[in-house]
């Protein structure tokens, strides 16, 4: 194929390559004053050029480094191409940031030039300037409120590329070049990561690596350039960029922008993408709207989408994993698919998906169930920045709700004896930008990426993540205790709000549960359990039944583990108090501080190990006024039944 | 539409009223209005004046909105005239005060509910569309190139006001704040010169006020509205508004810019109250 053509070893090449092979195919859409704005690849490639020669001209040079700061818009990735067409750096940040989490990125990459969305994203970069003395210039697409601005660095994306214009006329000759300059060990991007727990660190890719990536996954799918994807989340985040950017590049596919961010539903289901990522917290909501417009339907609706939903959560997900089901169940089915999956799937903009990931976080084996089960062909991943994102990908008709899939083509996966996984890859990173150490901690001499995250294959040779290998421990027997892959187990149930899970360097493992108020006093008020708030429903008897319920049914999900048989729940007590930031229980993005926890509360742990049957306590908590109050309660412990191991379904 | 230019740097900061203003657009002038024996204005005058933003203040029944109602036709004054656009008028019709050029939204929504988004605003179009109703109704040539025209048009609005997500959504069905932004959406969709806005942030919470202060100054720069508005949130007015004209009793008692306004005496006593 003309795909694979020799010395399309960089993005701009590939561009111009798309240009010339499929110049009339659509290249990226933009839904604009209420219709969807086609650019086709020729007119991207010719908006790209001008707005190369433009930045060229305005002193963007090889090696420079360039901000792009704004949501999925056209401008935006053709700014991305520019930059990459001079050998410059794109460097996209996050459009939600505040103005100082921008101010480290721009230091830290002497970021001279920077494109911004709007008068928002120029407001933030202008506050940051004087911290920032090395940007000199800001691009902003959208002039609105920005016409009376004085300030010398601002130029409009239009005017940029008239200068580019004008540039291209006197010397049509420079920007193939540049191009051609390019090469395939050339940075490609650099993408900061969150720094939540310490000061972000530039992961700098490189086009062979990225451009790798992208085309191993494309081939194992089989993505052309027929293919539409819905350009949605951050472009700032790996992810984005690979599927809107570097995938598109590589296969020839369409992207579509949507409106604005309260518009992706309805987009969605205008373009009808075939190709399609979301976060599990996406598919929650997504599967959320669902389940309370159908509540509000009439009853016959109500009764067939029972009836039909029951029959696909039996049969559904091995009819699109292909395996042999009964001519029964299969007409069932069918009949299901004409009646109520084929129009929730176009409810859902999903009817011509055929390949959806999901990835980021762990999945609900339900959530994802419900979505196979209904025919949406949804996988998960894993990989990170630093991988180029696809380390693992489940093929077609090996799909597991707990797995991560079996590496991808070219990737290499080992184990060390703390079961930290390590990823050797031609996709990964060249460097964490100016951090020498970040990047020899990170990276060994062999080229092998430490992960950080702890897991191992299962028998079917996928990966297995179960959590960060720091918080992995050990109960005193040796059975690898992992404490958040136990906490997301209870928490995939509707009831269970939080979890904390205490086990390292103990005998057996126990938990504290936080149930949550509106799925248990749903499920109170329809048993017309009187309640008077969260510490009294917290305390009663039959709350305290359904709680251990789940935590049996994560037990026995655990005892069919072979790895993580030993590290079943014992006991459990239902916390007096909802778990808060506020508090300092949580972090801000709804972490569980376990050490932190586990002092706080030491009188509760003790109990729990110590075999009590019930404890009093008494707490301070802060309400959101800054005020304190007290709260106490008898808190009921209690014994959990466990499973024996059984054996895995293929030993020996 | 056209963006008239404006002569003024600003920081660009909110409400920078170091603002060059045009000549007056409107006047008027010793306006009294009277239902039976109950005096709602008496011998009011004031002017604005081009692409300013003046607030008119007072008191509960100071008779602001009868100010309004007089500015725009809906109610005949029994003295006084109003001048505007090079005509004095001793009282107008709400049509001709509409062609020319003078919107405005109410002080209790008037939309229409069961039509969505989209249609309302398009009603704003009504008064430029120049194809008769047979071609409109057979849905002819012409009417349909100009109907995409006016369609454009609309989007435009609904593009600056940030109503993308709720084009198709039938108007009764929206939360109080967002079918505030349709009705102002829906003014600015016949392009007026003039713009009167009847408490255009009463019952809003304040994220939605400070949206809606952003959209009112944002029409006043971006298309060079001249803009007339109620308000009773002191806040808003003072950051907003260039010049206040403050009524109480159908009377006028104060004129001038926010910090003159505020140091009245008249209107201290109006607002808090004077022992007699």
């Amino acid at each position: 194929m003309a795909e694979q053509a020799s010395g399309l070893d960089t993005f701009p090449k590939l561009l111009l390559h798309h240009a010339s092979v499929r110049g009339e195919r659509p290249a990226i859409r933009e839904k604009d004053l209420g219709i969807w704005q086609t650019w086709s690849w020729k007119q991207f490639a010719d908006e790209v050029r001008l707005l190369a020669c433009g930045l060229a001209e305005r002193g963007l040079k090889r090696g420079d480094h360039m901000a792009l700061v704004g949501d999925n818009r056209p401008r935006l990735y053709a700014a991305m191409c520019a930059a990459q067409c001079l050998g410059a750096i794109p460097v996209p940040l996050y459009q939600d940031a505040v103005a100082a989490e921008m101010s480290f990125p721009i230091q830290n990459a002497e970021i001279r030039h920077a494109l911004a969305e709007d008068q928002e994203q120029v407001d933030k970069l202008l506050e940051i300037l004087p911290r920032c003395p090395t940007l000199e210039h800001i691009y902003f697409d959208d002039a609105r409120g920005l016409r009376k601005y004085p300030q010398a660095q601002l130029l409009a994306y239009d005017k940029l590329r008239e200068i580019g214009a004008a540039s291209h006329r006197r010397d049509p000759a420079f920007l193939d070049t540049e191009i051609a300059k390019g090469s395939a060990d050339d940075t490609a991007a650099m993408f900061f990561t969150s720094g939540t727990t310490a000061t972000p660190k530039g992961v700098v890719l490189t086009h062979r690596a990225l451009i790798d990536r992208a085309r191993a996954a494309a081939e194992m799918e089989g993505l052309g350039d027929r293919d539409v994807a819905l350009a949605y989340l951050p472009p700032a985040w790996i992810g984005q960029n690979i599927f809107s950017y570097a995938q598109p590049l590589v296969t020839g596919y369409c992207i579509c922008c949507p409106e604005s961010a309260e518009t992706v539903i309805t987009d969605m289901r205008e373009v009808g993408p075939t190709y399609y990522f979301a976060p599990p917290r996406v598919l929650e909501a997504l599967l959320t709207q669902v389940s309370i417009r159908m509540e509000d339907a009439g009853r016959l609706k109500r009764a067939m989408y029972g009836h039909f939903m029951e029959a696909a959560r039996r049969v559904g997900g091995a009819i699109l994993d292909g395996r042999r089901v009964g001519i029964a169940e299969r007409l069932r089915y069918l009949l299901g698919d004409l009646l109520v999956y084929g129009p929730l799937r176009n409810a859902l903009g999903m009817s011509r998906v055929r390949v959806a990931y999901t990835a980021g976080e762990a999945i609900g084996p339900d959530l994802f169930r419900f979505y196979r089960s209904i025919g949406i062909n949804l996988k998960q991943l894993y990989g990170s920045t630093e991988t180029s994102v696809f380390v693992c990908v489940q093929p077609n008709g090996q799909v597991k709700a707990d797995t991560a899939g079996p590496p991808v083509r070219g990737v290499e996966l080992k184990f060390t004896a703390q079961r930290e996984l390590l990823i050797r890859s031609p996709g990964l990173f060249k460097e964490y930008y100016k951090n020498p150490q970040a990047t020899a901690e990170a990276k060994d001499r062999d080229g092998w990426f430490h992960t950080g995250d702890a897991g191992y294959f299962d028998p079917d040779g996928h990966l297995k993540i179960i959590d960060r290998v720091k918080d992995v421990g050990k109960l005193n027997d040796g059975t690898l205790f992992a404490p958040k892959y136990l906490e997301n187990k209870l928490k995939f149930f509707p009831y269970i709000k939080e979890a904390v899970a205490f086990g390292n360097g103990r005998d057996r493992v126990c938990a504290f549960i936080n149930i949550d108020m509106e799925a248990v006093g749903n499920w109170a008020e329809k048993r017309k359990l009187a309640y008077t708030g969260y510490v009294d429903l917290a305390s009663r008897d039959e709350v305290c039944e359904l709680v251990a319920q789940c935590v049996e049914q994560v037990n026995a999900d655990l005892a069919a583990d072979p790895e993580l048989a030993g590290s079943q729940i014992h006991r459990f007590l239902i916390l007096h108090k909802e778990l808060d930031a506020d508090d300092e229980e949580l972090t801000r993005t709804r972490k569980v501080r376990r050490g932190f926890i586990g002092e706080k509360y030491a009188p509760l742990v003790a109990a729990l190990y110590g075999g009590q049957r019930s404890v009093h306590v008494d707490a301070q908590v802060r309400y959101e006024d800054g005020r304190t109050g007290k709260v106490s309660a008898d808190l009921k412990l209690r014994d959990a039944k466990t499973f024996a191991p059984r054996a895995a379904r293929r030993a020996a | 539409m056209s963006a008239q230019p404006r002569i003024a740097e600003g920081a660009g900061a909110i409400g920078a009223p170091e603002r060059a203003l045009g000549g007056t657009i409107l006047a008027v002038e010793g306006v009294s209005l009277a239902f039976g024996g109950v005096t709602a204005l008496s011998d009011v005058s004031f002017d604005v004046r081009e692409h300013e933003i003046r607030a008119i203040i007072g008191p509960n029944g100071a008779g602001k909105s009868s100010m309004l109602n007089v500015m725009n036709g809906f109610y005949q004054p029994q003295r006084g005239v109003i001048r505007f656009g090079g005509r004095e008028f001793h009282g107008m019709k709400p049509y001709e005060a509409a062609r020319m050029g003078i919107g405005r939204t109410f002080q209790n929504i008037a939309l229409f509910r069961g039509m969505t988004v989209l249609d309302n605003v398009m009603t704003g179009r009504s008064l430029k569309m120049r194809r008769n109703f047979f071609l409109q109704a057979l849905r002819l040539g012409p009417a349909m190139r100009e109907e995409i025209e006016h369609r454009r048009a609309v989007e435009e609005v609904i593009d600056f006001l940030e109503i993308q997500h709720i084009r198709r959504t039938p108007v009764g069905r929206l939360p109080y704040g967002l079918q505030k932004r349709v009705e102002l959406a829906r003014a600015l969709a016949m392009e007026p010169t003039l713009l009167l806005l009847d408490e255009p942030m009463a019952g809003m919470n304040l994220e939605e006020k400070e949206d809606m202060c952003r959209f009112v100054l944002e029409v006043n720069d971006h298309f060079g509205t001249t803009i007339v508005l109620i308000e009773h949130d002191m806040g808003v007015v003072m950051d907003i508004s260039d010049r206040v004209v403050v009524l109480d009793y159908g009377r006028k008692i104060a004129d001038g810019t926010p910090d003159e306004v505020r140091g009245d005496q008249a209107v201290i006593d109006a607002y808090l109250g004077v022992a007699h």
